[in-house]
């Protein structure tokens, strides 16, 4: 099991029982646990959504988007079967937040999960973890299976009237099926490729049925904003952000690790006090805030910098998954940028051209770059290339990818031109890269 | 849905709320570019191509998914949308191949005039396009990897369209392809649309890859001559050493019958005409008993000769005549018009494959009361008995597919087999093996054979019904459920036959009891003013002419297009004293026992007009040429003149008041009139007008035969229009009819599809698999 790391800045809520032994239902329950779903269960769904409301919960995937208010979307009345959706498809480069929580606290997706399905009114609940999770699906069935047991799951949950079910599911290795509607294509059994909205999830998803689909850390975080209360919940945030948000800092820092930090925390304590600050005592060049689809940001422009979702929107770049990449002075950018827009090359489902085809000659026009066969002109047209794939993809994949790189070029020309006339990488000493 | 007023350009449009903007642009004439969207196919919005701008929209909206609303203010054409569809196109052809010079597509790629359009002309990359070996799927289907540009169209016709579902992708990012879900081959109908909707050339034909360029081509729209459906097919033709060749066949023209739909007979059936053991002389049996070339001359006087001869010694009940399911309508008119008139018989018959004079019987005196083939794909309610279309009528369950996709219409489907249009039906009765007849009354309500209500219940709360007929109805039975569905208001009938002009062999009278238009025989109305000489008495029909062969009764007989010895039961011996003689275009097995052999030209090679087994009537143009044939209806001309007819009396041209020709008739072939001028003035006939025109006897027709009044400016137009028969009460059936339904399949199409080296290759290949599988159990 990984180690966890540790900070006296943490408010711990959603990491409250990390440690603890909490995979095992018994101990969940001793810990508190289901006491949020039983509570639900007798309140009803309008209480729950209010709550939600009230908590400023705002989605963990990245998106940002109001739990409440995506939830309050669902139609009361529905031909069709409900569904709750949890996307534990965690497959953004410097993010590894879900990972924990399926690991340490299994029980509370699952708890988080009946909520929703209380709040929407489904009897059915899908808990997909990605493919490379495959070896946490042994302790997220084991989780449910138990559940089962206990009757927290089934025809008649906690004794009630009142059915939800749970199935869990992995993906097969495509972060495209990230993306929601992707995900439920991939779970009807299809071709990981999003689908075009509107329709939006809460009126057609999956199987055709209202949806909500939320991030496992969201549900996860569903059940503890029941049981200390949605006011509580919310002040510990910053405006209109509540709660806490689990950022995963890695890169160059001495104490890289998943801390819980209020939201509106500011990042340049995340990696000078709580990460333990510059690996080696080097200086800081740039830092990704929020997973690698996040634009970079210099260090003049973290100075006051709080992380939620506004405040970092303003900054230029976005929170995101809440991946925190630290990027010392070594660091070649090109290259950086490289495995960047590697990663996104590879992964792009190849639905669309401009995501497709872009990302694919950015990957190659990079390579050749790095390697000191570029031209002034390649510059540009690297900047051209993302430039027109911004905004023009069929999803946010293309966009993932484009803004990232546009963050380098733009930022770090500089850093770009020195790998011209045929001149070796400044940087080709230090290999060491910031793994994304 | 209500009319919404929006703003595309500055331009008010108008469009029921919820059309795609797409459409309501095109329709108004605005062009935005598209590669994935594709009409009537589900929405990819994946080439971006097709790019907006809506007011109050951060990103710009892609026009295939937005739909329009009140208010709504568009901008199509601004240097943003341009850039951006510019940059689409950079990106294209970043990998995208610049064989355009040999590109099968080249001339007619989608993606070349995107970029002559949007420029792009430059390229960005200094990188190796992606490249990757081109893969054959089938006979008929090769894909070119690289030239890929992955608009999912062919994936989406494949499956939405076909609902066969052969096609996928394979990998992902830009390494992502489409290929057969099958594997490497394609285990489908080889309908060839997927190569149709390719915008680029990614996929290709089998028969028309690396044959030519398309600006060397003419492009001739015309009908198909294969099945009973009449699509309209768009043939290539280039010059060639002896005339103009066939190169290609696709549905280029959209504006047929057939819409978007072409099957694997009507894109790759053409190249029988291409055969090399087409008839390309006249052939004479000789002294020896050996068929051997002879002159047009000999031959045409050789065979009126003998007919004359027979006809003056043993009067025309001596000589039978066999006319054909696949020459024009004015041919057969003029075929039965011969037969009676000049040969003085009313021995004529046809290899019929439906009873269509049983339909028409059964429908007599009801008007409004028969379908189109358009209809089938509109009509709300359907319900089809018998029959297998998805076989044997392809564009009928395109028709049926796509008015249950696109129109929710409701399907209905009773059949004694399992057919695949099932998938499509709300409802399935499935019939006892000889549960037809008991239908009319189980539907009736009256019936103890078939049972359960459901069915009936669900289909009688219809308030209209198409109902569509299979070959398995015919006499009593088919008049029982005619009259079952005459009973109910809104119910119109269809019926199905076997070849492109079955129905239209029936209609023009080649029947021993029936004039044109179902007209009795014994009660021969204007027509007995019409064909002097015409015998009294029904004719005898195809089976009792062989009989009387047998019987040494038969003299002479003429066959027209058909091959009545290929079928079972039909003894060659039979005419061992039989003079024959035989238009056709291969050396068939009728042809092989001939005394006189004529070469005829195939639907490809005149102009006349034809009638889909729904009483479509429409214009096949001439679109080949080849040396050394003639069109059947040119022969039947010159035996007659031969024959010392005048041939006016029999092809009324040249007179006062006929309008038959409206230039349209004059083929692909300048010089063609003049070449008739020749054999005009040598007869002392007036060179104006052609009595080889077919349309010569369209007036005629018109006037003589009930249901083919024709609205003329349409069928020229190129378009369908509609017959009906049945205007005739009728009497008594055709005793010993021998109706045989020919049961064509997808690859199969009577003598046509055995000399198709296409379909041949098709029928190969979709055996193979089934070989290996029933190897492997």
């Amino acid at each position: 099991m990984p180690r966890l790391v540790s900070h006296p800045d943490e408010v711990k809520i959603v990491t409250r029982r990390f440690g603890q032994g909490a995979a095992n239902i018994d101990r969940y329950v001793e810990l508190g646990g289901y006491e949020a779903a039983k509570k639900c269960l007798a309140q009803g769904p309008e209480w729950i959504i209010n709550e939600m409301k009230a908590s400023n919960l705002r989605g963990r995937g990245g998106a940002g988007f109001a739990t409440g208010l995506k939830w309050s979307f669902v139609p009361k009345q529905s031909a069709k079967p409900k569904y709750v959706l949890v996307n534990g498809d965690e497959s953004e480069p410097g993010t590894c937040k879900d990972h924990l929580i399926f690991l340490h606290d299994p029980h509370s997706i699952i708890e988080g999960t009946i909520i929703a399905g209380l709040a929407i009114g489904a009897k059915l609940g899908f808990i997909y973890l990605r493919g490379e999770y495959r070896y946490l699906l042994e302790i997220m069935e084991k989780a449910v299976a138990d559940a089962y047991a206990k009757g927290f799951l089934g025809k008649n949950i906690f004794g009630s009237d009142t059915e939800f079910q749970v199935i869990t599911q992995t993906g097969a290795g495509a972060y495209e099926v990230g993306e929601e509607s992707a995900l439920m294509e991939s779970l009807e059994g299809k071709r990981g490729v999003p689908r075009i909205k509107p329709p939006f999830p809460a009126v057609v998803g999956l199987y055709g049925g209202p949806t909500v689909i939320n991030n496992a850390e969201t549900i996860a975080t569903v059940p503890h904003v029941i049981s200390m209360g949605a006011a509580a919940y919310a002040a510990v945030g910053s405006e209109r952000n509540g709660g806490t948000r689990l950022f995963g800092v890695s890169g160059h820092v001495e104490r890289p690790g998943v801390y819980e930090l209020p939201m509106g925390y500011n990042l340049k304590k995340i990696i000078y006090d709580v990460a333990g600050g510059v690996r080696g005592g080097r200086k800081l060049k740039a830092v990704v805030p929020g997973g690698s689809s996040t634009p970079v940001l210099l260090p003049e422009e973290i100075e006051n910098l709080g992380m939620d979702f506004d405040q970092v929107g303003k900054a230029g770049s976005m929170l995101g998954s809440g991946g925190v990449v630290v990027i010392d002075d070594q660091t070649c950018i090109v290259e950086f940028a490289l495995r960047t827009i590697s990663f996104y090359q590879h992964e792009s489902c190849g639905w669309c051209i401009p995501c497709r085809e872009g990302t694919d000659w950015l990957k190659k026009s990079l390579t050749r770059f790095h390697a000191g066969f570029g031209t002034a002109k390649d510059i540009d047209n690297i900047q051209y290339l993302a430039e027109n794939m911004l905004g023009r993809t069929f999803c946010p994949l293309g966009d993932a990818a484009a803004m990232p790189t546009l963050g380098f070029v733009k930022k770090f020309r500089k850093e770009f031109e020195d790998h011209l006339n045929g001149k070796p990488c400044p940087f080709a000493k230090h290999v060491e890269v910031a793994v994304v | 849905m209500a009319d919404v007023t929006f703003t595309v350009d500055g331009k008010k449009l108008t469009a029921p709320a919820g059309t795609l903007l797409i459409d309501a642009c095109r329709k108004a004439g605005i062009e935005i570019p598209a590669f994935c969207y594709y009409p009537g196919l589900s929405l990819q919005a994946a080439c971006r191509m097709c790019v907006v701008r809506q007011e109050k929209v951060p990103k710009l909206q892609t026009a295939c998914t937005t739909t329009v609303a009140e208010g709504q203010v568009f901008i199509t054409d601004s240097p943003e949308i341009t850039q951006a569809r510019k940059a689409t196109i950079e990106l294209l052809l970043g990998n995208h191949p610049l064989d355009c010079p040999v590109c099968d597509a080249g001339g007619e790629c989608e993606l070349q005039d995107m970029t002559f359009k949007y420029g792009a002309g430059e390229s960005l990359y200094a990188e190796a396009k992606q490249h990757r070996e081109e893969q054959q799927w089938s006979p008929a289907v090769f894909y070119d990897r690289p030239r890929c540009i992955l608009c999912y169209r062919c994936i989406r016709m494949c499956g939405e369209g076909m609902d066969v579902w052969a096609l996928g992708v394979q990998n992902r990012g830009a390494r992502a392809v489409i290929a057969p879900n099958g594997g490497d081959t394609l285990d489908c109908e080889q309908c060839g649309m997927c190569i149709d909707v390719c915008p680029v050339g990614a996929l290709t034909s089998g028969s028309y890859r690396y044959k030519t360029r398309p600006w060397e081509m003419n492009h001739i729209s015309t009908v198909c001559t294969h099945c009973a459906d009449g699509c309209k097919v768009t043939l290539g033709v280039r010059q060639s050493n002896i005339g103009s060749e066939i190169i290609r066949a696709d549905n280029r023209d959209k504006s047929g019958i057939n819409g978007d739909f072409l099957c694997a007979k009507g894109r790759f059936g053409f190249d029988f005409v291409e055969n090399p053991e087409r008839l390309n002389k006249p052939l004479v049996r000789n002294a020896n008993g050996q068929l051997e070339p002879a002159s047009w001359e000999h031959a045409l006087r050789f065979a009126a000769g003998k007919l004359k001869e027979i006809r003056d010694a043993r009067g025309g009940s001596a000589i039978g005549v066999i006319g054909s399911n696949l020459t024009t309508n004015e041919e057969n008119y003029l075929l039965q018009k011969f037969a009676r008139t000049v040969l003085q018989t009313n021995n004529i018959d046809h290899e019929r494959t439906a009873d269509y004079a049983g339909f028409a019987r059964a429908l007599a005196g009801s008007q409004g009361r028969t379908a189109s083939m358009r209809d089938t794909a509109t009509a709300p309610a359907i319900l089809l008995i018998g029959g297998n279309p998805t076989e044997e009528h392809p564009l009928l369950a395109w028709n049926l597919r796509t008015n249950v996709r696109l129109n929710r219409a409701r399907l209905y489907v009773a059949n004694a087999k399992q057919i695949k249009l099932e998938r499509q039906a709300k409802a399935v009765l499935r019939l006892p093996a000889d549960g037809y007849p008991a239908l009319a009354a189980h539907l009736d309500g009256s019936d103890k054979v078939i049972a359960g209500s459901a069915f009936r219940e669900t289909l009688l709360a219809e308030e209209s019904l198409l109902v569509i007929l299979g070959q398995e109805y015919r006499g009593a039975e088919l008049e029982e459920l005619v009259k079952w569905g005459l009973k109910r208001d809104n119910v119109r009938f269809a019926f199905l036959g076997d070849h492109a002009n079955s129905r239209g062999a029936a209609d023009m009278g080649l029947l021993p009891d029936l004039l044109p238009g179902y007209v009795p025989v014994t009660a021969p109305g204007q027509f007995s003013a019409e064909y002097p000489g015409m015998p009294a008495a029904p004719g005898k029909a195809l089976p009792d002419i062989f009989a009387s062969a047998a019987k040494g009764e038969l003299a002479a007989l003429l066959v027209v297009g058909a091959n009545p010895i290929a079928k079972p039961g039909m003894d060659a011996a039979a005419l061992k004293n039989t003079f024959v003689i035989v238009h056709d275009i291969f050396l068939t097995e009728t042809a092989a026992h001939a005394d006189v052999v004529f070469p005829a030209a195939s639907l490809y090679e005149k102009s006349g007009t034809v009638t889909n087994t729904y009483g479509d009537v429409q214009l096949a143009r001439k679109a080949a040429d080849r040396s050394g044939v003639k069109p059947d209806f040119e022969i039947l001309v010159r035996l007659a003149g031969a024959m010392g007819v005048d041939v006016k009396t029999l092809v009324p041209f040249g007179t006062t008041g006929i309008t038959a020709d409206l230039g349209q008739s004059r083929g692909a072939q300048a010089g063609e009139a003049d070449r008739h001028a020749v054999w005009l003035a040598a007869n002392g006939l007036e060179p104006k007008l052609s009595p080889f025109d077919p349309l010569a006897v369209l007036d005629e027709i018109e006037r003589l035969v009930p249901g083919y009044k024709m609205d003329r400016l349409n069928l020229f137009g190129g378009n369908d229009v509609p017959s009906e028969p049945g205007f005739v009460p009728l009497s008594a059936l055709t005793a010993n009819a021998a109706i045989t339904p020919a049961h064509d399949g997808l690859f199969t199409s009577g003598t046509l599809g055995r000399y198709s080296p296409g379909l041949k290759d098709l029928n190969r290949h979709q055996a193979a698999p089934a070989l290996a599988k029933t190897a492997a159990d």
